[in-house]
């Protein structure tokens, strides 16, 4: 059973790693970095979501996903719920958690908020990655206003 | 709530796999980024050094060990208290020579490897957990112990155990004062 600091310390490393390698510092070096921890959070979330116990696998409705994305995925991987949810009813969910902890050892307020979305790339990934192992297509994006609350979006894709 | 939902067998389960998952996936990516696998070894090493900078503060905090007398106690310490601290293994301690500097972590199982089945093809000299080694020898370099650290055996590689090789090399303050002199 490995400790749950272990992911912590190792993310940390992901990213610092990831982002000296690039040969290009500008936005759009940036970018690459980025869609590759999100890569890897997509790859984690699938291989999670194939864990998940069977009745999570029969839910009725997308909202039903969401919660279920909210509560039960959010306390196994972080050990705590997302803190708020909110939708428009049309396939787009705000979630927001008011003290991340992969942020939380950061800072708190403004400091770092520019460092902040390469803190969040992989969740986004790994949300992603579990939505998709229970059949929704969906495209997840993060912002931060000041650490170490953040919202992740997540928008629905329609066939 | 109703029920504890952390408190389900089942999400235990995916909070234990999601380091070994995550580690899984670091390895693929970095597969793809270095063709050759000694630079795959090398940049795992190089990480887990990081990691082990910070880890070992971690880990003082969180295992109150006095102060160690000898290697032996090191290699010790390392095995039965910090592998089982964040991997839930013992590996067995073997000292390998006379001047009881040179040790072996031999590791029956080895939660890394929980979903790898074989190394992929043409990455025979891949060290897949070589991550360890860095961690390892970065925590050690914290509390002033210079070592070396590499996997001498490894099941992946078709061995019969996983071995971890430390070797202690002199102790880092020893060097400085010798040159203030």
């Amino acid at each position: 059973m490995a400790d749950p600091t272990l992911f912590e310390f190792l993310h940390t490393e992901m990213v610092a790693e990831l982002w000296a390698q690039d040969p290009d510092p500008g936005p759009g070096g940036q970018k690459t970095s980025l869609l590759v921890l999100e890569g890897m959070g997509f790859r984690v979330g699938q291989a999670l979501g194939e864990r998940l116990p069977r009745e999570t696998l029969a839910f009725r409705e997308e909202l039903d996903i969401l919660k279920f994305l909210c509560k039960d995925l959010w306390v196994a991987v972080f050990h705590k719920q997302m803190d708020s949810l909110r939708t428009n009813h049309q396939g787009t969910y705000v979630l927001q958690d008011n003290s991340f902890p992969l942020l939380v050892r950061m800072a708190s307020g403004l400091q770092y908020l520019e460092e902040a979305p390469k803190f969040l790339a992989f969740t986004c990934g790994l949300l992603r990655g579990t939505l998709s192992t229970l059949g929704v297509k969906s495209l997840v994006t993060a912002s931060v206003a000041a650490l170490p609350s953040c919202k992740f979006q997540v928008v629905i894709q329609k066939p | 709530m109703s029920r504890p939902a952390h408190r389900r067998p089942e999400y235990h389960k995916i909070n234990k796999d999601l380091f070994v998952l995550t580690y899984g996936a670091l390895v693929a990516q970095l597969c793809k980024d270095y063709e050759k696998d000694e630079d795959v070894n090398k940049y795992l090493d190089t990480m887990g050094y990081g990691i082990g900078t910070r880890l070992v503060e971690d880990f003082l905090a969180r295992s109150c060990v006095g102060r160690c007398h000898s290697y032996s106690e090191i290699a010790d310490i390392i095995a039965q208290v910090a592998f089982k601290m964040y991997l839930g293994i013992t590996p067995s301690v073997t000292c390998n020579n006379a001047s009881r500097n040179e040790f072996s972590l031999i590791l029956d199982k080895n939660p890394l490897v929980e979903f790898v089945e074989e190394l992929p093809t043409g990455r025979s000299s891949l060290c897949y957990c070589n991550l360890l080694c860095g961690i390892i020898r970065g925590a050690l370099e914290m509390v002033h112990l210079a070592a070396d650290v590499t996997f001498l055996q490894d099941r992946l590689k078709g061995d019969k155990v996983t071995e971890i090789g430390i070797t202690f090399l002199k102790k880092l303050d020893e060097k400085k004062y010798r040159r203030k002199k």
